[in-house]
Parts: C-alpha cells; structure tokens; sequence
C-alpha cells in the first residue's frame, strides 16, 4: 500500500478544561477529500491547527507522506511539514500582487536567509513570476490575474488565489478551514464544484473542515462526524446518511424525526404502530427502550384510510418537486415528511401516515 | 503499518543551547528591552536602600514637604484649567458645526509642538522684565508689570501648552461614543443639554481620567517651563542638588518622591479605568457619525473661545519669538552654531526613534501575538521609564553609567539609550495597534508555506506594519527633539542641541538667540507632527 498522504494516530489536545482533540485517528490517501463535520466549538479548526503546527498536541503522532511530523521527541515547524493551509479568512498577503501571493512558498523551504532575499529580489523585478506559480493560477483560471492586488479580488478569486498559493509548493496535503463560509451563499455550490475540480487536477490531498453537512457531503469523498473533539464516525457519505453508528451523527448528516419506541419481538413498538429496526437498536433485548429514526422521505401520506397512523397536516412547504409537510399525529407527537409535489397537502386536512421499514433504532441517549 | 518515521536530523547541541533553543528569539529580546527599561527604577531602588539615615531625614525634611505641596497643586492647578479648557473644545471641533471644525482641530492641538521651555520662553519675553508687552506699555508710563515668576507663570505656560493632551484624548473618547444612547436619551424626553449632561458626560469620564492622568503626569515630570518660571518643584530641586551636591543617595530619595508621586497619579487612572469598562458600544455594527449639534447663533461665541485660545497659545508665543527674533536680525546678533545645533538634535532624535522602535518591535509581538502574564509583565516594565520624570532617568542614568560603563558616559549612546528608556511606550503603542490589524492567519500562512519565523517577519509582518514603524519613529523622533533635561544632563561635553541652545542662551538672558533656537525646534518639531496628522487624515479617508 502506498504511503497515507496524511495520518493522525491518538492526536489529544486540551485547553485548561475542554478537550479539543480526544485521540483523533484518521488515515487519508494520495488524492482523497476528507471532509470533518461537525457543530462549531467541536474542535474542528484545532484538528486542523495540529495537523498544520500551529499548535502543539498533547499526545498522538501525525504523519505526512509517510514521515512523522509530530510524535513523541519529534517536533517539525509548519515550514517544515509540506502542509498547506487555506485560511477562513484566506490569509492573502494585502502588499503582495496575487503572482506575489502565489510564488511566496516557491523557491527553498526553510527559513533560510536566501529564501526571503529570493523572494524580496523577486518583488523588485516585478512581472518574473516562476514558471509554477503562473501554473497555478492557471489552474484555478485566474492566470490573467498576477499583476492585481488582493483587495481587487472578489471573494471567490481570493478563495481560489488562496488555494493555488497552498498548492503551488506542492504539499502532500492540504488544509482548508470552513472554505466556503466567507463566500456569498448563491455562489457556493459553483465555487465548490470548481474547488473539487481543482484539487481533483492537483491530485493533493486535502482536509477541510465545515458546519454546513450540504457542503461536507458533495464535497468529500470521506467525512469525519466530529463532536467534542472525538470523532464519531468516518465514512461516506451514502454510509454515514443510511448506517450512522449514532443518534448525533445520524441527526446531523440529514433532518430526522426522532420518536420513542419499545424493542419488541417483531421489531419496535412507536407511535407509527409496530416498525421493522435495524441498526445498534436491534442489538437489543425485547423492552428496552429505544429511540427511532424515521427521515422524512421515509414517510409516506395517504388521503383515505389505510394503513399507518392517523393525523392532521399542521403545515407544509411546498417546493414543487417536492413539499415538507408537519403532520400532527393523534398521540400530540409532530413529525415531518418530505413526500412528492404531485398532490399539495393543505393545513387541517386529515391524513394517515405510512412508513417505509426498516427504520433505524438506537438504544437511548447513544 | 509500520512507523518507519525519519526524524528531523539536527547536530546534537550542548544543554545551553538546548535550553536557550526552546526560548524563541522574540522572548529573550523582549525580556531584555524589559529589564533595560527598569535600570533607572531598580538603580533608585537600591541607592535609597543602602541611604543612611541623615540622607532620608535630610530629603524628607520640611523642605521636601514643601516641594510637595508646590508640584501638587501645580498639578491639580493645571489639569483642571486644562479640563475647563480641552471639554468645550474638543466638543466644539467633534460635535458641533462650528464652521472650520477640521482646521481648528489642528490648530487647537498644535500647540503639542511647543515644548515647555520654550513656550516658558515666549512668556518671559511677553510678559517679563523688558519684555514685550512692557516696551509695548512703557511710553504709556507703566513702569512694572505684576510678578511673573513662581506659581502664577508657571500655571500658565503648562495649562496653554498640556492642554492638547486632554483635548486629543477627549476627542477620541467623543468619537467612539455611541450615538444610540443619546439618540435614546433625547427620545426619552430629555433635552440637548441634559443628555449632554446625564449620558454623555459620564460616558466621557474615562477618556476624562485618561487625559487628567496625562496633564497631570506631564506637570509633575515638567522641568524646563517650573525651571524657567523659578517656580520650586520636584524636578527643579532634584536638578538645583545635582549641581551643587554629589550626594546620591539624598538624590536617589527625593527622587524615590517624586517617583512615588508619578505612581499615585497611575493608580488613580487605572482604577478609574476598571470602574469604566462598564461604558463600551452597545452590541456590534458598524459605528454611526454621531449627530452634529446646530450651533445657531452661537457659533460667534464659539469662534470667540476658539480664536481667543489660538491667539494666547500659538499666535502671540510665535508672534513674540518672531518679534524676538528680527530685533536680533536688526542688531546684527549672529546666530552662528544655530545649524550645527539643529543638526545634532535631528540627529540625536532620529537615532533615538530608531533605537526606540528597534526595542519597541519584540515587545510589540509579544504582547500581541503571546498575550499572558509573562507579556503583560513586559508590557508594564516598558511603561517604567516613561512615567519617571526625565530628571530622575537621566540623573539614574548617570550613576548607573559610571558605575558600569564608565567608558559610555558622557556619550551619544548613552544618551540615545536614555531617550529610548524615556519614549518606548510610544514606539511600543504604534507598533502594537499596527500588528493587530495584521491577522495571525497571514503569520501562519507564510509559516505553512515554508517561511521559518524570522523570514515570515521579515517578509510578512514587517511590510505590513510599515506605516505603525513610521508613526511610531515620528512620535518619538517629536518627543526626543523637546526633551530637556535629559539633554541637559547626559549630553556629550560640547553636543549642544537646540533644547540645550534655547536653555543655556535664556539662562544668559539672550532672549534673541534663544528665540530663534526655539523657533527653530518648534518648526523641526512640526515637521514629524504633520506627517503623523497627514497620515492619520489619509487613514480616515
């Protein structure tokens, strides 16, 4: 197996009480997209923070491209880790033109005095920017850009100024922290297609991280659920939304209907009648409590009696191709189901609520 | 998988090295530039200590009370006339349509430019013996003006020319005020002068304590203008001794005084500046301009206040000195030495503003970018020597250099180091406000992009921070060309500066030399100051 481009093994990191990193493990291929989800204050940005040296672990080892960059006895600067970082804020240098930006990493690494002096004989000879750093901007399509300042960009140039910076020293890996939350929201999904694009073409690897699970799930080929620096499961993204290892990362990867239930033979007792489970729920034994999952497109509405629950639409949201609507069940519980625009459901209207088993069950409070 | 990592092969060091490795660069400087400020304190400190008990009963005897009494009611004197002054004022320039607000914003403040001494001067040759006004009277048989030395001239050279003090701080207390909470008070009912009176005025009473602290520290540490109007302070006694008697430890106590005073008056500042941090913006957004108040009819009488101000505390002193200075030009006074005295003190300022901000910039970063107990202790201890009186530094600095390097004393480095212990906070204050407008993420990412620390400082962080090295070169470029009694005491035998010219040639009573001398340095001390307020203009936009 070739080298993992990047790899964390026990990564812990506390700030006086919080623990911001709980033996963090991951392994990330040549190439892979790993995206960490979770709710802000999670502890995300430190993961980030630790695997880029800006902040030293506790305890754990971080390997790039096969080389320990931090473990015990072992310390490498983050000038030294082949590691780039696209910042929240982007980070670009504001005396630099976006060239300048670019072909800041090139040439030496190290902090060597030849490195700057290159770099400040550069600046003087504006215009000879390395024949790499205009590759890069070439790829990220901003190659007729080299000659203007950062404050001329919009906020998606500067993201991708920002990217084709990180990428021009060709690390083994790059980081990006929330790439998208800076940016205007009708040009996310284009800018994160063109994000993909690039780091596809660039061939690196790359860790971001984001609150925004719409953002995680298009973007990563791996996502990290994380809370309170542990993370929960690591997967993808069809494997985290149908067998999430918990309530948590099942609520926050998609929109849940969460109900109480009784493990019974046949399956679970709930206020939908008696469903099919799977899941760590089924593991249990008859009469324990449990908690059910239901998505909302696992809900069904029907008009006449039949089979299912009996209820009332409270609201609905009508999309066209489809409508959410809230259905106020007998028993007092609200549910939700997302079901097809063929048919609008209407506030007052009486309805029995169907349900496409399995479903998933998980023991309370897990 | 195996953990077949290959650790960064370094050269084995020796545990000296190991141990000063882990410290950073920054830390060790920064620590250094800390300790060097304290010299001066530490070196009273230890003298009064090993003092006998004839030294402490001679400095604390009646005459030490009476000094007392004198520079604290100069103090208390000057700060409230310079409230009365500095509160309208800088209401009138900030908040009202007084028509030509942004000239006389400047024209209120330039007198920040006229140092001490020299606005001493203009008033002796205003209002002295022979002076001005006396020629002016004499045909019309007045014989003598009332007594102009002690208290009285005193009071009045120091209110005209450290009220700016306040009025800058002032006027930056009134522009970051809230404009929500008047609006709230005046939609409650309440009327202009009330809200003024019930909402503003107590929002201002840090900006207040602040600008209070400054006039009041400044007149307790005041030499040449107490000096000039032979008026018996602190500062005048420590330097009338230093002549006459080599006593140090006598010295080392009255200066440990005034020391004591300068720190009541810090104490006093700092716990009304916790009481204050109740009064911040409500909530985030950006800031509104805050409402402007119609004068109507009023503005005469506030173009009266403004006019009458600029006059007593520009116009006449350069009137005066220029009177001064062509009744030199017509006797055929030569001015020879004047060039090379102006040259000397640009160069004394501009070494003493490199060094200044040289020491300022790990100070700077520590405490921006490391904040902890560690920098907050450094931060303080750049502060020490700027509050001492210049008297006491240089006077500390003196035994210390002859104590220690002997070979140092009587020359330019000591004395550019002098100054640097004096203005660091200034240098200290420019660079930190312009590294926090630098966003760690820029540091970092000239980091992961392969810069060590000291090429990402001087690639990234330096440039950016440019315009924070200037203005803070500038201020105390400013502050070194006014400084007196330092000059006074450390200068190289024979290194006359401009300060020193307009000291020696006024204690001559060659009132013309001495007016040109001054207004030579008023004018190479505007300079800096129009860069710094041409900036500031540009920065606002």
């Amino acid at each position: 197996m070739a080298e993992a481009a990047i790899a964390a093994e026990g990564l812990s990191k506390r700030f006086g009480e919080t623990a911001a990193a709980r033996s963090v493990g991951f392994e990330l291929g040549v190439g892979e997209v790993l995206g960490v989800l979770g709710p802000s204050g999670c502890g995300k940005t430190t993961l980030l923070r630790l695997l880029a040296g800006f902040e030293r672990p506790d305890a754990g080892v971080v390997r790039v491209g096969g080389r320990t960059v931090v473990g015990p006895g072992v310390w490498a600067p983050p000038e030294r880790r082949r590691v780039g970082m696209v910042a929240q804020d982007f980070a670009l240098f504001p005396h630099l033109t976006v060239g300048q930006n670019v072909a800041f990493g090139l040439g030496g690494r190290g902090s060597s005095w030849a490195s700057w002096a290159g770099a400040w004989a550069r600046r003087l000879r504006r215009g000879a920017l390395p024949g790499r750093a205009a590759e890069m901007l070439e790829l990220v399509g901003l190659g007729e850009f080299a000659e203007r300042y950062p404050h001329e960009l919009s906020g998606g140039e500067a993201q991708r100024v920002a990217l084709a910076r990180a990428l021009a020293p060709d690390p083994a890996t790059v980081l990006l922290d929330e790439p998208f939350s800076n940016l205007d929201q009708n040009l996310r999904a284009s800018l994160r297609a063109q994000l993909r694009e690039v780091l596809r073409a660039a061939g690196t690897a790359a860790v971001f991280v984001t609150h925004d699970r719409e953002e995680a799930l298009s973007l990563a080929d791996r996502i990290a659920v994380m809370r309170a620096g542990e993370i929960q499961q690591i997967g993808g993204a069809l494997e985290l939304y149908q067998r999430p290892v918990n309530r948590f990362v099942a609520t926050f990867v998609g929109n849940a209907n969460v109900l109480r239930g009784t493990r019974s033979a046949g399956g679970v007792e709930t206020a939908l009648g008696r469903l099919a489970v799977e899941g760590p729920g089924a593991e249990l034994e008859e009469g324990s409590a449990l908690e059910v999952l239901l998505r909302p497109e696992q809900l069904s509405l029907h008009a006449a009696e039949g089979e299912g629950a009996r209820g009332r639409v409270a609201a609905s949201e009508y999309y066209g191709h489809d409508q959410l609507v809230r259905i106020a069940l007998e028993g007092g519980l609200m549910v939700e189901a997302r079901v097809s625009g063929e048919r609008r459901w209407r506030s007052g209207e009486g309805v029995w609520v169907g349900v496409s088993e399995p479903v998933l069950g998980f023991g309370v409070g897990g | 998988m195996s953990i077949s990592s290959v650790p960064l092969s370094r050269p084995p060091r020796s545990l000296v090295q190991e141990t000063l490795g882990r410290i950073p660069i920054v830390w060790l400087l920064a620590l250094a530039v800390g300790a060097a400020a304290c010299i001066p304190l530490v070196y009273l400190a230890v003298r009064a200590a090993s003092a006998d008990g004839a030294a402490w009963s001679d400095a604390l005897s009646g005459d030490t009370l009476r000094l007392l009494l004198n520079t604290v009611a100069l103090a208390a004197a000057v700060t409230a006339a310079s409230g009365l002054i500095a509160l309208p004022c800088a209401w009138l320039t900030e908040r009202t349509d007084v028509p030509g607000a942004r000239w006389w914003r400047v024209i209120t403040a330039a007198p920040l430019a006229v140092p001490s001494y020299v606005a001493g001067l203009a008033v002796i040759a205003a209002l002295g013996p022979n002076g001005s006004l006396q020629q002016l009277l004499g045909p019309l048989g007045v014989e003598s003006l009332p007594e102009l030395y002690g208290f009285g001239g005193a009071f009045l050279v120091l209110t005209l020319f450290s009220y700016p003090y306040m009025l800058l701080v002032l006027r930056a207390g009134l522009r970051d005020l809230d404009p929500a909470l008047e609006e709230a008070s005046r939609s409650l009912g309440r009327s202009g002068w009330e809200t003024f009176r019930r909402v503003t005025l107590p929002q201002l009473r840090v900006p207040l304590a602040a600008g209070a602290l400054l006039v009041a520290l400044y007149v307790v540490s005041d030499f040449g203008a107490v000096s000039m109007m032979r008026f018996d302070t602190f500062t005048r006694a420590i330097y009338v001794r230093f002549g006459t008697t080599f006593d140090r430890s006598s010295l080392a106590v009255l200066s440990l005084v005034l020391v004591g005073l300068a720190a009541l008056v810090l104490a006093v500042e700092a716990s009304q500046r916790r009481r204050g941090e109740r009064y911040h913006r409500l909530g985030a957004g950006a800031a509104r301009r805050p409402r402007i108040a119609p004068l109507g009819r009023g503005r005469w009488a506030a173009l009266g206040f403004l006019g009458a101000l600029a006059a007593v505390a520009l116009a006449i002193p350069l009137g005066v000195l220029l009177h001064w200075l062509a009744r030199g030009l017509s006797q055929g006074e030569s001015f020879s030495g004047l060039g090379s005295a102006a040259l000397r003190s640009v160069e004394a300022s501009a070494l003493a503003g490199a060094a200044a901000v040289a020491a300022a910039l790990p100070i700077a970063i520590v405490v921006v970018r490391r904040p902890g107990w560690l920098a907050g202790l450094v931060d303080r201890a750049s502060y020490v020597g700027y509050a001492l009186p210049g008297v006491v530094v240089a006077f500390a600095m003196i035994f210390f250099s002859l104590r220690v390097a002997p070979g140092l004393y009587q020359t330019l480095v000591i004395l550019v180091f002098t100054y640097a212990v004096l203005f660091l906070p200034q240098a200290v204050g420019s660079l930190r406000a312009a590294l926090v407008r630098v966003p760690p993420s820029l540091e970092e990412a000239s980091r992961s992009l392969g810069r060590g620390a000291g090429g990402t400082l001087l690639s990234v962080t330096l440039p950016l921070i440019v315009p924070g090295l200037v203005s803070g070169f500038a201020l105390v470029f400013l502050t070194t060309m006014k400084e007196l009694p330092a000059t006074l005491l450390l200068a190289p035998t024979g290194f006359d500066t401009l300060a020193t010219r307009v000291w020696t040639d006024q204690e001559d009573v060659y009132l013309t030399r001495a007016a040109a001398a001054g207004l030579l340095l008023v004018f190479c001390a505007a300079a800096p100051m129009a860069l710094l307020f041409g900036r500031m203009r540009l920065l606002r936009g």
